[in-house]
Order: C-alpha cells, then structure tokens, then sequence
C-alpha cells in the first residue's frame, strides 16, 4: 500500500507544484495589469492661534482588489486585512485620543477637526458586510481581535449595554453600523506602538521617524486614528480592496527659547518653532517603501485673511499679489525651507480668504541633509480659527443622587454668521442638526421629558425637532439612544435641549474599581448635515493625487463631539458587607453556643452527677441518714446545699483577696516609682 | 512649586487692584477688568456672571426644597446686580470631567487690603497652575463680587452652575446696563489667543472646592489659618478635605491651624478644674502602665471643649459659616480658609503672605486634583475638637443615646402606673359587689384614657405648627423692626394659643377621678413625642437634637405637678420643684437664647430684636432647628408648663 502510495504523492506534489507556480505567474501579470498595492505618508502642519502648533501625520496603505496575491500582502499590514476577510468589515474607525479637541480656539469647521478631532478615550464603529443576524456576533470578534491587536480594553465593547446602532445621525449612516465609546480608556505608548506596527517602515524611518513619544504625549491633544474602507470585490474569487488609512493627530506647545525674556513685544509674537523644536527630531528621508513622502504647511482661512491685512497694511500691495509664489517670505513669517509648491484653496464661498498650503516633498532630503521645516514668526498675529456654525456643550444639571438633567447647549458662533448671511434673511432658511446621544443604563432617561429651548424661549418639540429615533435603555441589556434631527431657524444664537433621567442603581458586583469617581456619559455627536468640511486645493497631475488632499476634498458633513459627562451615582459602603458578615457571624455564634447548650446539657443528669459527687463527698452515711430520717419525719427528702453556698462564699472571698492585692499592688507602684 | 515669578505677578496684581481702587471706585467694574485681563493674559478662559441679589424670603412650602425651586422672577434693574468673574483653566491632558473651584471673595467697592491679597494668592496659584502639566482636574477660579455678601455671590454661580434656566423672561441682558459693556472691549487677548466671553463656562462635577480669605486686620503673634467647615443644616465637608488643610498647613507652610472655639469657656474655672482632674488621672495612669496614654493636659483640654462646642453650636444653629455652605447645597466638599498674617505693616510680609499662602493652596489643589475618586473614605457626620482632632458619630451617638434612653421607659412606666393606679382607685370607689361589666367597662375606659392627653399633646404640637408659620404673615408686614415684629409674633402666638385652648381642648371635660393621673397621662404622652421628635431631628441635624436634648430631656423628666410638691412639702419636693421652675424658665427658646446670647456677648448687648433676628436668619437659610424649636421644642414647653400648673 505504501509502495504503491508513494510514488502518486510525488506526482501529486509536481503538478501541485506546476499549478502554483503557474498561478502565481498568472496573479503577478495580473496585478501588474492592477493596481500595485501602495502607500503614502504625509505630515500636515498648522500654526494654531493659541501659540500651539498641530500636526497631523497621515499614512495611507491600499491593498487593491485581486484575487492573486491570497493572504499575502507586499506593503499592507497583514492584521488588518485578515481582519476584513474574517468579519466582511465594510468600514471601520478606531481612535484613541486622549486630551481635548478645544473647538474653540483650534477650529471646527476644517476637515481636520471635523475628522480628527475624537472624544477623550477610544471610539470605535464599524459597518460590516453581513446579514443583520451576524452583526452583534460579528461586532463582538472584531472588539476582541482590535483589544488583542491594539492592547487596549476594546473588547469591553463586546457587552451589549456599551454599544449602540444608530440609525442615521452618525454620518456613515447604514443599519450595519455599531458604535461603541470607552470614555476612561487611558491611552499611551502601549497603543501607539502597535499602530506603528502597521507601518511598512514602523517609526525607523521616513516621517514616522518623528513621532517621538515624550513630545507627542507631552501635547495637549493627541488621537490615533485608524480607519479603513474595503472596496468590496465584484467578484466572488477576489479578496476585496482595503484602503488603510492611519492619522495621528497632535496639538503640541512649541517651547519657545524667547519666553523666557519678558519683552512686551516679543510676547505678542507668536513662537517660533520648526519640526526639530516641537518633535526633538528631523525628517532624514522618506522610507523607501512609500509613493510620496510630503509634508504640508497649512495656514487656515483666518490667518490669511489676517496675514494679507497686514501685509496690505505694510506693503501697500494688490491683495492678487500675495497669492504668488514668494508668499513664504513675507513681512509677517518665514520658512527657514523653500516650498515646492503653494496651493490656493479653490472655493467659491470664501472668495475674500481661502486657506493657503505649502508642500515640501521629503524625497530631496536625505540622512547627511535633513528637513527640518522652521516657521519662525516676525510680527505678532492674531487670527481666529473657522467655527462650526453651532457650538455644542453639554453639561449636567441638578443635584443629588436622585434624578438631574443632561443639557446640550448650542451657541451660534459669530463667525459663522458671515456664510449663513446669504440667506439667513430667508424665513424658511433652516438649520438642521443631528444629535447623537447614547446614556448608559443605569443613567435612566425619560425621552418625554424632552424640552427645547431657542433663543431662551420653550418651544413645542413638534416644532423644532424634525424627526427623532429612540430606544430606551433596558436594564443591564442596552443603553438608551437617542437620535434627533433639530430644525432651527439659521438666525438662532443659542438653542438647548435638556432632558431628565433618574440614576439607577447598581448590583454591587457591578460597579468598576473606582466607583466613587463617578459614571461616564460619552460624548454626544452633533453634526451638520447643511455644512461640509471640505478643502479643494487643485493639482496639477490627477495620477499622483496626494490622498491627504483627496481626503480634505471629500464632502463630510461638520461634526464635533460634546464633553463627556461624569455622574456621580450612590454608591454602597463597599466595607458594608464585610461589617454585616463580622456581625452576624457574632450573632450566630452566640446563638449556636446557647442552642448547643441547651440542647447538648442534660439538666436532670448534672443534677445527678453532683449529688453523687456531693454523695461521694461527704461519705454516705450521711445522705442515707438524712434520707432515712426524712422518710421517718414523712416529708421529701432534700439533698444538702451547703456545697455551692461554700463554693460562692469562698468566690467572692477570693475576688475580695484578689482586689486587695492589687490595689495593695497599685499603691506601691505609685508610691515608690 | 510655587516659585517667587508667580508670587511677583500676584504681587503685580494686588498693586493694580489698589491703586485701581484708588482711581476709580464708584463701581468697581474696574478691578473686574483687571482681574480678567490677567486671567486672559495667563491663557486661562475668562468669563463674567451677572446675577441679582435675591432677597431671602420665607417660604413655607419651600422649607426643605432644593435650592434651586425658590426662585421668584422679579423685576430687576441695573443697580442690583453684581458680576462674578470666573477664570477656567482647562486640563492640558484631562478629559474635563471634573473641576476644582477657587472661590475669592472680593467686593470692588469697598476692597480692603486683604481682599486684594486673597486675589494676589489666587492668581500666583492660577498662574502656576496654567503651566503645570500635572493637572487632570479644570481649575475654576471665581471672584465672587461680594458686595450682597459673599455667600449671595457663590449661590447665584452655582445655581446657574447646576441649574441654569434657559427661559429667562425678565433677566436684563448685558446690553442694558451701560457699564458692563466696558468689559467686552477686552476680547481676545493677543497674547494667548484665549477669549473673553459673557456666556457662562462650565467646567465639569466639581470635585471639591476651596473659599479663600484675608482677614488684613489681625493682632496674631504668627501667621494663622482658620477653618471655617459647617454648612446649612450641621453638613460638613469630608474631614479629609480639613485633614489635608491641616497637614499641609501645619508640617508643609509652618501655618498655625485653627477652628472657631467658643472664646468665653477658655475662661471658665469649672473647666479648668475638670481638665486638671482628667490631667492628674492621666498622670496616674501612666505611672502604673507607661503604655496607658489617655491623660490630655488640662489647657488642651479646656480648648478641645471650647472648641467641641462651638463646633455643636454652629452644627446646631444651622447656617453655614461662611460661602462654602452654598457648595454643600450640591454635595460638594467645600471649606473657607481665612488666613491671618502676622501684624506687621511692610510690604516684604505680602509676598511672603503670597507664597505660604499660595503653596498651601497648591498643595491643597493638587491633592484634590489627584484624587481618582472623589472624597468618601472619611467621616461626614463628626465634631471637631481641634483642626486635627475630632469626635466621630459612633462616638457621640452613644451620649446621645444615653440621654434619651430613659425617655421611653419613663413614659411606659407613667403609662402602666397611671393606668394601674385609675383601675385600683375605680375598684377601691366601686362596691365589691358590683357588677362584673361595669368593672370591664371601666377598665376599657381606663385603657383608652390616654388618648385624651394624646389629643392635648396634638393640639399643642399643631399650635406651634402655627407658631411656626406666623413669620410669613408678619414678613409681609412693612416696615417693622425686629421688635415689633417679635412682638407681634408673641402676641399672635398667644392669641392663636387661648382660642386653640377654648374651642378644642377642654380639658376638664374629663371625670374628677381621672384627673388625680390625667398629668402624668399628659407626660407620659409628651415624653414619647419628645422622644420621637429628638430621635427624628438626631438624623436630620445632630447637633440640633443634642442641645435640644439637654435642656428638654431634664424638663420632660422633673415635671411634676407643683401643686403636689407644695402639698407634699418636703426637702426633697421643695428641690424638685425649684429645679422644675428654673428647667421651666431656661427652656423657653427666646429664653435659652437671651441666656446663651448674655453668657456669650455679656448681656448689655440683648435685646428682644435680637431674637427676631436671629430666627429670621434660621428661616432664610432653611435651617431644620427652626422646624425643631417650633414644633418640637415649644410644644413640649407648652405641655411641661401645663404638668406644672396642673390643677390635681
């Protein structure tokens, strides 16, 4: 049998062999003819208003649809494309940020804040690509290969009661979409270095090279975020297209030599910094496995506006003037590198100020020549970043441990006045808002209770909430959601919606580790679906399409993210249970040593043992004389009590000997000490 | 660490308040700019909060509310409000969910060189805190425009703090009054970037917060920091919030701590002998047992008693001491550091001033702020004896409990006796040979007899019910000084008293034989009323129920008919009847209180005002003893009055 099996294993083996190599060949020419799988890395800076600087770094990999190359990848981080294939994940963002986006002072109207801007801890939603059934199943896996992944707590989200599915007030709307937060999640290098880990290069070399981790976590803000689309195979043999998208995002404090030197004007100035200043570190090269390698200076609508002010004020010049090429010198700022080109913003709503970017490609620059882009300010500026044309706050109202209110609080940005004034005199001009709440259990909330204020007047729910989708929460099962459509006239200045919950309590093994600190709310998304953040810089070459500016080209509605609430719930006296097991404990002995005695003792029988020992005492003549005399006198004989009388006599003899002795001891003591 | 470039810019910012204050001062909207404009300069988030004063008014169905339903819209004008400043300092790395809160009280218009100081050593803190990356908790800093009293100011903050009304129908806005808009020229600051806004900032829970006072005239031998802790009702912070103060204060900043002490018991002999009793014993026990260390010295202990007793004082009046008492309203911890620097009249002493001041504070601060939880691991319900000594409830629950655990047996024993004695004296009247169903009859008449003096006791807790609302109808009288309006209340009391006395309770209704035990039915009765009432406000306020407890607990236990002590006419009844009259006169409340007043203040000082006022200002801080002295306390006054005189 062997024998004869032998030979046809090896023939078996060739034609296998044969085959393969075949289709291999086949699948190379196949994805030549493709696309080839690529990546991109880009640094996006941007001075910010309050002396702080951002930077986004953005790395790209797509593997393309192909049948060919299997599981295996050149470029694309295997993890994640296994992670497709295996839980048919449409879309899916993960995000890590800790600090927060202040949308006040660092915009949020920008593709970037609309983007990138995520609430404190980790956010993570998916669309996935299969029957509705499977989804929670499907949910449930991916928390637990992104916690294992990313060695974060993610697979939390696996319990019901931490995710939701909204239905259309999260952007990428789709009934497939989970959506999950962990407000608590502290984030640090344990995150970042797994991130890293997807890159082709990690952080040895090209831009990645930069994110030192004291200088990022020593930031204001910083997030990582991780996003990806499959573009879904047409076929059944194909694997699916995966673009991969990874930003880190960071608002870093340049440490500015001159503030030290308290000079009035100085301190006007905004701080000089340069990539060496606010990362420790300069870019040596690209990695070599990357498409383009270009880092991008970014000044947003405001500061040009402000910047071509004062240079109009200096100058003298036509404003068209300042869109030339030698904007980089300029009285107000330098770069200490020459930009290989300037793009203007193309848009026709902003025709006074468009944003301006710079872009210096990295490929020139190498170990023995370093790039180190310097921005080193001349003149004090003073600019304001574009607003959302609502900003959102919630807060907690009330007191106690009963019940409170959650407000969301929406204020009109002046800014945002300048666009809406078109047709803000329009009377059916009308502001739409989506909100996205999503409370916790136990935080138990009366969708009835729902009140709207605009412009400080209460106004009938019908009126200003166009359409409003909720699940209650069910008891240690779901949280309650709840998605609102607001229709608020464009000319509103300030807008709230406030609703009442009741605080629920907890089993007591169902409370975390620090209880006393408090419960969680995540945040609430608010966006407008009316307003797009989006960036259109035209290039020149359509093949080399930078995916950063590609990005900011896409229409995605303004989002911004509330604060995150923390509520104070009771919370038991967690010693409590060890006092009541100490107490009854004490109870129960008290009560088993009595039961026990009055069952176990034998009243009758000691009776009779003493007096037999009484009997054995005294001899027995005597109990029989005093019996034999008692039967002659014709009464019931007693039985002596002499012995526990003496007994006690001689007791309390001795406790009066022994107090004697030590109060005779006691004044010795006293006196000759 | 604090470091001296902060206490400079403090010292810088005490030197514009002063001499601001000296430039222009008719409305104070000046030293409100400035404060701003250095909070903006430091980066920090800088806002203003109008509010109006809200005059206290009683409400009687608002007694036990929240603080915030009370609130009457009423037609304010621009003269009558004040402006908070609030500066926010956000975490750099915190996800914003908790908060810390300074509070600086500071009136523009009559500013005083420690209010400026206050100012100076929150601002080097504020400052040094918008550099520190430690933060994890925002840091609010309000100047709370005091000149409607500190407390006025912190309420209005947090009310629209914690419930902000979003129709607001008859609030003025900013726009009106002419003088506020000066402030909005400030803007944003070209320095930082950070805006100026009149909306209100909201920072996240507060997690504790901290009210901080100079007192600039002060004959202290060395820099001291006094502790102000009760809030309305007998609350008290978390003692680990005085714990780290004191710690800090005591073996960090080299500060002397101190509470409020009640300054005439220091004096007392009485005292003093007791002290050197417990001093001796001490002494002794340590010679037998050197372990044995329980002996205090007599000084310690006359101030741990002066102290104690001023702690259940204050608890027991229950209003808070000082603004801290508006954050206990929203279960926050809160406490009033009033700092006392050494007198001395140079400028070097400010700075110094300004750095222990503001190292403490930043100790404190950064205590707080590391606090994962917020405060629950120590007491809430404790006295102090000194800033680092306490009694705990467990302990002083028990002589609480001591003293009113006779009550109830007492009123039993009445009961059963009072009962026995009607049914002997009814068989010992009726004949031998009376029917058996008379004697039943009797007897379930017998057992029934103390519902007559229940009804008595009724009436009487109803009439000080009543007493007790009379205040809202002489609230609205007009223009009436405290005199009068005690007056009138005294007169409107007895009024309400003899026409609630002849229509409902007759109480000679009753047969001749029952009257013989009618009184001790009636005691017994208004013992267990008692005894629930002090068992009830034990709960609600401690301290209230522990002096209640001492003045009522002897009276309701002595009182005895004196007609009977008169018969009885012996050494022993002749005493009792002395003590029950002297019980009777000391516990009157307006009596108690004039004692109390002249033992305290010396009694040139009492007047019958005084009484007036002082329960007017129980009412407006909806204080709970106000509740007890009316409807617990005076009944049972009333009802030990009416054993007394009782006709047997």
């Amino acid at each position: 049998m062997a024998l004869l099996q032998r030979p046809f294993l090896v023939l078996l083996l060739i034609v296998t062999h044969q085959f393969l190599q075949y289709w291999v060949a086949f699948g190379s020419v196949n994805e030549e003819c493709q696309k080839q799988e690529e990546f991109n890395e880009e640094l996006l800076l941007k001075p910010l208003p309050d002396r702080k600087a951002l930077a986004h770094f953005h790395f790209q990999s797509s593997a393309p649809p192909s049948t060919s190359n299997g599981r295996h990848h050149h470029l694309f981080p295997k993890a994640i494309s296994q992670l497709v294939q295996k839980f048919q994940v449409k879309e899916m963002e993960l995000s890590f940020t800790q600090g927060r986006w202040n949308y006040e002072s660092w915009g949020g109207f920008d593709p970037i804040s609309s983007s990138n801007a995520k609430p404190p801890g980790v956010e993570l939603w998916a669309v996935f690509d299969v029957p509705q059934h499977q989804i929670d199943a499907s949910w449930k896996n991916l928390t637990h290969s992104l916690s294992g992944l990313f060695c974060a707590s993610i697979n939390f989200l696996e319990s019901t009661t931490t995710y939701s599915a909204p239905e259309w007030s999260f952007p990428p709307a789709s009934g497939n979409l989970r959506y999950g937060t962990l407000p608590r999640e502290a984030v640090c290098t344990e995150n970042l270095t797994p991130w890293l880990k997807l890159l082709p290069c990690r952080d040895k070399d090209g831009l990645a090279k930069l994110l030192d981790r004291p200088s990022i976590y020593r930031g204001f803000y910083h997030s990582q975020r991780l996003h990806l689309t499959s573009t879904g195979s047409g076929s059944e043999g194909m694997d699916s297209g995966i673009i991969l998208e990874q930003t880190l995002t960071a608002v870093l404090r340049p440490n500015s030599r001159r503030a030290s030197m308290a000079h009035a004007r100085e301190k006007h100035i905004q701080p000089s910094w340069s990539l060496s200043s606010i990362f420790g570190k300069q870019v040596s090269g690209r990695c070599v496995l990357v498409k383009s390698s270009n880092v991008y200076l970014l000044l947003d609508r405001g500061l040009v506006s402000e910047l071509k002010h004062l240079y109009k004020e200096n100058e003298k010049l036509v404003a068209n003037d300042l869109a030339t090429k030698n904007f980089w010198t300029n009285p107000s700022f330098e770069l200490s590198a020459k930009p290989e080109r300037v793009f203007i913003e193309e848009n026709s709503m902003h025709s006074n100020s468009s944003s301006i970017l710079y872009k210096f490609p990295v490929e020139k620059y190498s170990e023995s020549e370093p790039f180190d882009l310097g921005v080193i300010w001349k003149d004090p500026v003073v600019w304001l970043c574009q607003q959302a044309p609502l900003r959102a706050s919630r807060f907690l109202m009330g007191s106690g441990n009963e019940r409170g209110t959650i407000a969301i609080s929406l204020k009109s940005t002046q800014l945002s006045e300048g666009f809406m004034g078109a047709n803000a005199n329009d009377k059916r001009c009308e502001l739409r808002v989506y909100v996205f709440q999503v409370v916790p259990w136990y935080v138990k909330v009366y969708f009835h209770s729902l009140q709207v204020f605009v412009d400080q007047q209460p106004k009938a729910v019908s009126d200003i909430i166009e359409k409003i989708n909720v699940s209650p929460s069910k008891d240690k099962v779901s949280p309650g959601v709840m998605e609102v459509v607001l229709k608020l006239p464009c000319r509103v200045t300030s807008a709230a919606l406030t609703i009442e919950f009741d605080k629920g309590f907890l089993h007591i093994d169902e409370y975390p580790p620090d209880a006393n600190q408090g419960f969680d709310i995540p945040s609430a998304i608010i966006s407008f679906p009316n307003f797009h953040a989006s960036m259109v810089f035209l290039e020149d070459d359509s093949l080399n399409k930078s995916p950063l500016l590609s990005k900011f080209q896409e229409k995605s509605p303004v989002m911004s993210y509330t604060e995150v609430l923390l509520v104070p719930l009771t919370t038991p006296d967690f010693s409590m249970p060890y006092n009541v097991i100490a107490i009854t404990c004490m109870v129960f002995a008290l009560y088993f040593r009595s039961l026990v005695n009055v069952l176990r003792r034998r009243v009758a029988e000691e009776e009779r043992f003493l007096k037999d020992k009484a009997a054995r005492k005294t001899g027995w003549p005597l109990p029989l004389l005093s019996k034999l005399s008692a039967k002659l006198r014709g009464r019931q004989w007693e039985p002596p009590h002499s012995a526990p009388a003496s007994s006690s006599f001689i007791n309390s003899k001795l406790v009066f000997k022994v107090i004697l002795v030590a109060g005779l001891a006691v004044g010795w003591q006293y006196y000759f000490s | 660490m604090l470091a001296n470039q902060h206490v400079l810019e403090g010292n810088r910012l005490v030197n514009d308040l002063t001499s601001s204050n000296l430039k222009s001062s008719e409305t104070g909207i000046e030293s409100q700019r400035i404060i701003a404009r250095y909070m903006l300069d430091l980066g920090a988030e800088a806002s203003i909060h109008k509010f109006h004063r809200q005059l206290n008014h009683f409400h009687p169905l608002h007694f036990f509310s929240s603080p915030d339903s009370g609130i009457i819209e009423e037609n304010y004008s621009c003269s009558s409000y004040g402006i908070n400043t609030v500066g926010i300092i956000r975490a750099p790395r915190g996800d914003g969910k908790e908060a810390i809160v300074l509070v600086t009280p500071y009136n523009a218009l009559k500013s005083g060189l420690g209010e400026a100081l206050s100012i100076g050593i929150a601002y080097s803190v504020f400052s040094l805190l918008s550099q520190v990356t430690w933060l994890a908790k925002d840091i609010i800093w309000l100047v709370a425009d005091s000149r409607y009293g500190e407390y006025a100011a912190v309420s209005a903050w947090l009310r629209d703090y914690q419930t902000p009304k979003f129709s607001s129908l008859s609030t003025l806005d900013a726009e009106m009054c002419p003088d506020i808009d000066n402030l909005y020229d400030l803007k944003v600051n070209s320095i930082t970037g950070s805006k100026f806004s009149s909306s209100f900032k909201r920072a996240g829970t507060m997690a504790a917060a901290l009210v901080l006072k100079v007192r600039n005239k002060s004959d202290q031998f060395e820099d001291t920091i006094s502790i102000y802790a009760e809030a309305s009702n007998g609350q008290m912070p978390n003692l680990d919030l005085i714990n780290v103060v004191n710690y800090l204060a005591v073996h960090r900043q080299g500060l002397h701590v101190k509470v409020e002490k009640l300054w005439s018991l220091l004096n007392s002999s009485w005292l003093k002998i007791l002290g050197e009793i417990f001093e001796s014993l001490g002494k002794v026990a340590k010679s037998l047992n050197p372990k044995w260390k329980f002996g205090i010295t007599a000084t310690e202990y006359v101030e741990g008693t002066a102290t104690l007793a001023s702690s259940l004082y204050y608890q027991a009046l229950g209003l808070p001491t000082g603004p801290h008492g508006a954050f206990r309203d929203y279960q926050i911890d809160a406490i009033t550091l009033e700092i006392l620097p050494k007198f001395s009249s140079d400028k070097v002493r400010h700075s110094d001033i300004l750095l222990r001041g503001g190292r403490l504070i930043e100790g404190v601060i950064r205590s707080v702020n590391n606090l994962l939880e917020k405060f629950h691991q120590s007491f809430f319900l404790y006295l102090l004896t000194s800033p680092s000594k306490f009694v705990s409830v467990g302990v002083y629950m028990i002589a609480f409990a001591l003293l009113i655990a006779p009550l109830p047996i007492v009123a039993a024993s009445l009961y059963v006796d009072a009962s026995s004695l009607g049914n002997c004296s009814k068989s010992d009247k009726s004949t031998p040979s009376a029917s058996l169903d008379t004697d039943e009859h009797s007897i379930t008449i017998g057992s029934w007899m103390w519902l007559n003096s229940a009804k008595l006791v009724f009436l009487v807790h109803l009439w000080g019910a009543i007493v007790s609302l009379i205040p809202y109808v002489i609230c609205q009288i007009p223009d009436c000084t405290p005199t009068t309006s005690f007056m009138i209340w005294v007169l409107l009391s007895m009024l309400s008293f003899l026409t609630l006395y002849s229509v409902l309770a007759s109480p000679l209704s009753c047969a001749k034989a029952s009257q013989e035990k009618e009184w001790a039915l009636v005691k017994s009765v208004t013992i267990s009323s008692v005894f629930i009432g002090l068992g009830l406000m034990s709960v609600i306020n401690f301290a209230t129920a522990e002096i209640g407890a001492l003045l009522m607990v002897p009276m309701c236990l002595l009182a005895r008919p004196l007609k009977l002590d008169v018969r009885a006419g012996t050494l022993r009844s002749f005493s009792r009847m002395i003590g029950n009259l002297v019980l009777g006169l000391i516990a009157f409340p307006p009596a108690a209180f004039f004692l109390l007043k002249g033992m305290l203040d010396g009694f040139g000082s009492v007047n019958v005002g005084a009484f007036w006022i002082w329960v007017e200002s129980l009412w407006a801080w909806n204080s709970a003893t106000y509740l007890f002295i009316g409807m617990v306390h005076l009944p049972c006054w009333v009802l030990c009055i009416h054993i007394l005189l009782h006709t047997c």
